[in-house]
């Protein structure tokens, strides 16, 4: 990671929050802006996940691979529907894995 | 029931949320080692950057071996929903100058939903800045022990720490997913950017399911 693109966007999300602060309100009741801005967290955050979980490093770049990390993501899920705070799901989804390398 | 808030009930209540998601920067700090950045870098980004899906989504980026500006435009891409809530809490807390541009700092998915509901401009202003404050010093503080830990451990494989990533954004993304729009939205996303990874340099899978988002906006304008 270079330092100019680690600075450039920290300094741009600084950015970003401050234009909310300073803009006219009417900018957000647009009905397409709302949307759009409740999709994308969704949109980036599952598309995040398949890439983190799914993506290898083959001879010719990026490959699909399916390894410990599918069992990490699956004990998080079910950390998440037993209710578990962030940090436990963070925890089990690395204790899932680890251990599934073991065996 | 918010008017029935007291502004040391809400000062507690921000405080807890604080302590809470403050802690968790000890897992951004040994995932953003464990992707390759150093102890600084991971520092600096906790201290400039401060918020958490953008740090997490700059580390995983990084980690999968996409390039530094693709990383940083994701992670830029994450931040906008902070541009909404900014819009939002503005006129509750009602700053001006210099503790605006301080303020905005402060401006991140937890500080916003302890603002929201206020129904005073005191009662706003005592729910941002007990939650902001708490998450910003102790979110820092863990970003540091977690990197010095993170680094001392050696390879993240062995003890998961790569799968930890995947189960960090899963739980970001969790409480989102209550909508039927969001969860199609979800899986459209996540399936552009598998049948993606191996066409496109590492990053772009990413920013290409941002796309999905822009055109499900503007189709479905009636949507909740």
């Amino acid at each position: 990671m270079t330092w100019g693109a680690l600075l450039a966007a920290g300094v741009g999300c600084y950015l970003l929050k401050l234009a909310g602060m300073s803009v006219p309100e009417k900018v957000h009741d647009h009905p397409v802006v709302r949307r759009v801005a409740d999709l994308i967290p969704v949109v980036l955050l599952a598309a995040l996940i398949a890439v983190q979980v799914f993506s290898g490093s083959g001879a010719n770049g990026p490959t699909l691979t399916v390894d410990a990390r599918l069992v990490g993501l699956l004990a998080a899920a079910a950390a998440l529907v037993l209710r578990a705070p962030f940090i436990v799901v963070v925890f089990v989804a690395a204790l899932a894995a680890a251990l599934a390398r073991l065996l | 029931m918010p008017q029935a808030d007291s502004t040391r009930t809400i000062v507690r209540d921000g405080i807890a949320v604080g302590v809470a998601t403050g802690a968790y920067g000890i897992s951004f700090g040994a995932v953003s080692v464990a992707a390759g950045l150093d102890v600084w870098q991971t520092c600096v980004l906790s201290l400039l950057m401060f918020t958490g899906a953008s740090q997490f989504a700059l580390v995983g980026v990084v980690s999968s071996g996409g390039a530094a500006g693709v990383a940083a435009l994701t992670a830029l891409l994450l931040g906008t929903r902070n541009t909404l809530y900014g819009l939002r809490i503005s006129p509750l807390v009602g700053w001006r100058g210099w503790r605006r541009f301080a303020a905005a700092h402060l401006v991140i998915d937890e500080s916003a939903a302890m603002t929201a509901t206020r129904t005073s401009r005191e009662h706003a202003r005592a729910g941002f800045l007990s939650t902001g404050v708490t998450i910003f010093a102790l979110w820092n503080l863990a970003t540091l022990a977690g990197a010095v830990a993170g680094e001392a451990l050696g390879d993240p494989r062995a003890y998961g720490l790569d799968a930890a990533v995947g189960g960090a954004f899963l739980a970001l993304l969790w409480p989102r997913l209550t909508t039927t729009s969001n969860r199609v939205a979800a899986v459209l996303g996540a399936a552009v950017a598998v049948s993606l990874v191996e066409l496109t340099p590492a990053g772009v899978p990413v920013l290409a399911a941002a796309v999905v988002a822009l055109g499900l906006g503007l189709i479905r304008r009636d949507a909740p």
